[in-house]
């Protein structure tokens, strides 16, 4: 029985950065002072709570409506637990937490509709317990006691459910694919790379709600008939690694991986492989051959890793998010999925925002709400009151959406209208004073270190680029630089072997687009200003 | 309070002195004898031998490839490809400055910069000074804090880079030297 008050201290990493352990150990202290024991007042600790910039977060549930607190100190643990008791009086004017508390009712939390998220913040990431009391694993078991691999793959595709890694493509797709390869062994693999600067939604994930992912890779796995899987995690997420691996060996000790799951016929080998600092394995043929222990430079495709993967065996790769939002999607059916989002872009997408915006943390929305939502009255604006310049989306694939486009539906294939693309989730909003050349420097700078060297147009041609970028930077650029840039972007663009090639003129090309009056002005002005903000 | 930022980081000061591995060295033996000399493990065993040593020098590459029956010239092309594989031994002070684009956006150019000069350090010059070396990250997935720093494994958050008196505070509390006279 969860007693009847129970307070809910995030202890994802970006609130521990905060000190939201020494926090919690004084909300405990401050507990055993008032003289009340863990069945008279529970002290969880939780994943993400969303609103991360400004943490710690801790919310308290009780017979009365949640109520949420940010920013807040050791110090006021006492407090804390007073206004978190049943019989503490409503805040009035002489509230001591006044300044700490968050309204649940504000944009930011009411607009959200978790799906993916809906466990984070509510379980604690560390025990399998909590997770299955919050119905974790539910699925999966009614899915193999119950469901055929066929009926399965069809909720999954009603559902409209695509590729939350940047590319979209159809899930059920993908999945129908490895499915129906030749018999053999098959694997399943998450990418859980999230390489792109600007994102943290699947960190955040990891670090909250481990089991959720877990389940939806086990459900993937009967439906692909795989029986082995890796989760390919950047080893610059520690505690995401540790609570991953902490959560396969609870799953494992409740028979919830392993043989016969649920005395069923599927069993299910589930391991962590941690990256090494390479961008480019997030790409899924370099990942593959990273998880093999070899240098993760891209392949040609096809065949594609649904048909030849991880030794040579069909491979389901996805996206962490991917995973994660299967056991909802087969709980509530796929139509129930579908209903949500826009007509080619199903569901919800969770998004990581930061920048020059005043609500950072993760977003969870339909697909198809207006960026404008999002960055204006989710995000609350740029923290000054100025208007926003733009927003970039996609990390180093993607592009800058000016102002004026705002009000563009979120899905996959407006964000490309506008140059730019989904990318996995990352908005960083821009204000005023960034200049718009400079951040093409900026990515192109991250292009030249990440390139794996394969290709030579890649390779040498964004090197290039960031040379010619640095005449504009430097506002030393020349009207032929201008057409050189522009010719030198379609010619990476266009013979690129990966992504990563293919993809590193976009933040280029999409400032060009929207602030060409900036490179322009770059052009006329005298040389020899000083360069802020230049990344080698 | 620590962020155990990826053991395995090239930023993280794991408090060893870097050595020069003796010959076949047992550690390193035990290590690939844990993972049952399989050839997919090679990274997961260069990422441990690294945490023991403080780097991969040569010859912990040699008994890597000796113990795991691999080329040396595998080993040492997976070593070399991958960012957080140090293949000199790091100096004892670490800093990673994120140049992400939510770090950059909120002015992260500007904490690298106040680093360079308070140390006398330039950026992304493994050597440093001997003792302090400063390099940049492109995002740790705390872009809800921008701008962060990363000082000898511990993550610093919003860097108040529009206060320079109160950023300098917030580096001479990290314990960064002060080298340079402003
Ligand atoms: C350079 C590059 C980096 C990528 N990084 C990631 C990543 O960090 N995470 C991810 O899920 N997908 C990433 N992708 C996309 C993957 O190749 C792949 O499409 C994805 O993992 C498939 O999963 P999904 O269908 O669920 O999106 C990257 C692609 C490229 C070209
Ligand atoms: S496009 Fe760039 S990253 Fe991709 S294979 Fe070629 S060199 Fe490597
Ligand atoms: S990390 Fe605590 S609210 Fe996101
Ligand atoms: S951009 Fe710096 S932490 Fe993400």
């Amino acid at each position: 029985m969860p007693s009847p008050v129970q307070v809910r201290c995030c202890d994802a990493s970006g609130c521990r950065s905060a000190g939201s352990q020494a926090l919690r150990n004084a909300l405990e202290g401050a507990r055993d002072a008032a003289g009340l024991d863990p069945s008279q007042l529970t002290i969880k600790p939780v994943g993400c709570l969303r609103l991360c910039g400004s943490g710690p977060l801790v919310a308290c549930d009780g017979p009365g409506p949640t109520q949420l607190f940010g920013g807040m100190a050791p110090e006021q643990a006492g407090a804390l637990i007073a206004a978190a008791l049943p019989s503490s009086p409503a805040p009035g004017s002489g509230d001591p937490l006044a300044a700490h508390r968050l309204d649940l009712e504000a944009p930011f939390f009411a607009l959200q509709r978790p799906v993916v998220l809906e466990g984070c913040g509510q379980v604690d990431p560390e025990s399998i317990d909590d997770a299955i009391a919050f119905g974790t694993y539910a699925q999966l078991q009614r899915v193999l006691q119950e469901l055929s691999p066929e009926q399965v793959r069809d909720e999954v595709r009603r559902s409209g459910l695509r590729g939350r890694g940047g590319a979209g493509y159809p899930t059920g797709l993908k999945w129908d694919t490895v499915a129906l390869q030749p018999p053999g062994p098959r694997y399943v693999v998450c990418n859980a790379d999230e390489g792109d600067p600007g994102a943290f939604m699947d960190r955040s994930v990891l670090e909250s709600d481990p089991h959720r992912l877990i389940e939806g890779m086990a459900i993937a796995a009967y439906a692909v008939g795989a029986e082995r899987g890796f989760v390919y995690v950047r080893a610059e997420y520690p505690l995401a690694i540790e609570r991953l691996r902490l959560a396969l060996q609870q799953a494992r000790s409740r028979h919830l991986l392993g043989n016969h799951i649920h005395g069923t016929s599927f069993n299910l080998r589930l391991e962590v492989r941690v990256g090494a600092g390479a961008y480019v394995c997030g790409e899924e043929t370099a990942l593959l051959l990273s998880i093999q222990g070899q240098r993760g430079m891209p392949q040609p495709r096809p065949p594609f890793p649904a048909q030849s993967g991880l030794w040579g065996a069909p491979t389901l790769i996805n996206n962490v998010e991917t995973f994660t939002a299967v056991p909802a999607i087969l709980r509530q059916g796929g139509d129930w999925y579908a209903a949500m989002g826009t007509a080619h872009s199903k569901g919800t997408k969770v998004f990581a925002l930061s920048g020059a915006v005043v609500n950072t943390g993760l977003v969870e929305v339909p697909m198809g709400t207006s960026l404008r939502t999002v960055v204006e009255l989710i995000g609350g604006g740029v923290p000054d009151g100025s208007p926003i310049k733009a927003v970039q989306t996609g990390g180093p694939s993607g592009g800058c959406i000016p102002a004026e486009r705002l009000d563009t539906p979120v899905d996959y294939e407006s964000l490309v209208e506008l140059g730019s693309m989904m990318g996995s989730g990352g908005m960083v909003v821009m204000g005023q004073s960034t200049s718009m050349p400079e951040v093409a420097r900026h990515f192109m700078g991250f292009s030249v270190n990440e390139s794996c060297g394969k290709c030579v147009p890649c390779r040498a041609g964004t090197v290039q680029l960031a040379q010619l970028l640095d005449r504009f930077v430097e506002r030393r650029a020349t009207s032929a630089d201008m057409e050189r840039l522009d010719a030198l972007c379609q010619m990476v663009k266009v013979t690129s072997l990966c992504g990563l090639g293919q993809s590193a003129p976009n933040p280029v090309l999409s400032t060009l687009r929207w602030f060409r009056h900036e490179y322009e002005a770059a052009c006329r002005e005298p040389s020899g200003c000083v360069a802020t903000g230049r990344v080698r | 309070m620590a962020w155990a930022l990826a053991s395995k980081g090239r930023w993280e000061n794991n408090g060893m002195t870097p050595s020069a591995a003796a010959s076949t060295d047992p550690r390193i033996a035990q290590v690939i004898r844990r993972h049952g000399a399989r050839a997919d493990a090679l990274i997961e065993v260069l990422h441990q031998v690294q945490e023991l040593h403080g780097y991969l020098a040569p010859e912990s590459l040699r008994d890597v490839a000796t113990g795991m029956r691999l080329p040396l010239s595998r080993v040492h092309g997976v070593a070399s490809f991958y960012h957080l594989f140090r293949l000199e031994p790091p100096t004892a002070h670490r800093c990673a400055v994120c140049l992400g684009t939510a770090c950059y956006v909120k002015g992260g150019a500007q904490v690298a910069a106040r680093i360079e000069q308070r140390l006398g350090v330039r950026l992304d010059d493994p050597a440093g000074d001997g003792v302090w070396a400063l390099q940049h990250v492109s995002c740790l997935g705390a872009c809800g804090q921008a701008p962060v720093l990363v000082v000898d494994g511990e993550l610093m958050t919003r860097l108040p880079v529009d206060q320079p008196e109160a950023l300098d505070a917030r580096l001479e509390a990290a314990g960064l030297p002060q080298r340079t006279t402003t």
